[in-house]
């Protein structure tokens, strides 16, 4: 498999930025998952699409709008009505799912190449992405698991939380330079560091 | 102004976008009607009040939504799925031989 590029790599400068003199408060990182899908099942075809994913994933879905869960390798989330966004660490996860969703139950559309996922994690991960996103990240309001799909002015954003204080953030990959960079000045004035 | 998504929750309007007059009906794509292709490009009731309009939820889910939004204060009263009026091609029909 020909190695992927980076679209952040000439802005990706690992270590310690901005204001950290009194300590780091977030952590920003690629975690180039080898595998992006979007799952999307038919009207009517929603909880037969749900069994696909365990049966492929072993991830169970909970029922509800932008409902999710991750295991750390794999992660998958609702950011529409009867839409999926699949993520695996390994690469080839298409493939596994072309034989158990047929086409009477929805489609499959490899988005690997096509989205740049960014982690942002650390104490003030809220409080910065707050700065960016018009959506409430309290933990009782967006659980650890769960997905929502917002805007920063036009750069359409995946979010799922991965743990209390971890986001990770799916942009389109034109996108993703621009949105890193920004992401770092919001971050200068906690003090971030790179990974 | 706030429009609360079905799926996604209350959102600010910047998120969304404006698909029009929710109250005009398309009239079958062969009808030879003129009057209803008339009153689907041009009619509008511009009412000063309650307001049907189609949205869509462009920088979220991207689902189209149906809205009831007070023209006068902006209010919005309702806000459903917009999907069940785009299957209902016999509805349409229906209308078009009247």
């Amino acid at each position: 498999m020909v190695e992927r590029q980076s679209p952040l790599e000439p802005v990706l400068h690992p270590g310690s930025h901005g204001n950290f003199e009194h300590g780091v408060e977030i952590i920003l990182s690629e975690t180039r998952p080898g595998s992006i899908l979007q799952l999307a099942a038919w009207p009517g075809q929603e909880k037969a699409l749900m069994a696909g994913i365990r049966t492929v994933t072993g991830l169970a879905l909970p029922d509800g709008a932008g409902g999710g869960v991750t295991d750390g390798v794999r992660s998958v989330f609702g950011f529409a009505p009867g839409k999926f966004t699949m993520v695996d660490e390994a690469e080839g996860l298409a493939s596994a799912f072309a034989d158990v969703v047929t086409p009477s139950i929805g489609t499959v559309t490899d988005l690997s190449h096509g989205r740049t996922a960014i982690r942002i994690a650390g104490p003030k991960a809220e409080w910065v992405l707050a700065k960016f996103f018009a959506i409430d990240f309290a933990l009782p309001a967006f659980p650890i698991g769960a997905g929502r799909s917002t805007m920063h002015h036009d750069v359409f954003a995946q979010i799922q939380r991965t743990g209390a204080d971890q986001f990770d953030i799916y942009v389109f990959r034109s996108f993703a330079r621009s949105f890193w960079k920004a992401l770092c000045h919001a971050s200068e004035e906690v003090g971030y560091e790179v990974q | 102004m706030l429009i609360t998504c079905p799926y996604c929750g209350p959102r600010d309007v910047i998120e969304f976008t404006y698909q029009g007059d929710g109250n005009r009906q398309r009239p079958q794509p062969a009808s030879q009607n003129l009057d209803a292709w008339n009153a689907y490009v041009y009619d509008r009731l511009n009412p000063a009040g309650d307001h049907n309009e189609i949205w869509q939820h462009s920088g979220g889910c991207r689902a189209h939504l149906r809205v009831v939004r007070n023209t006068l204060t902006h209010e919005i009263s309702s806000t459903a799925f917009a999907r069940g009026d785009h299957n209902s091609v016999a509805r349409h029909r229906a209308e078009d031989k009247s």
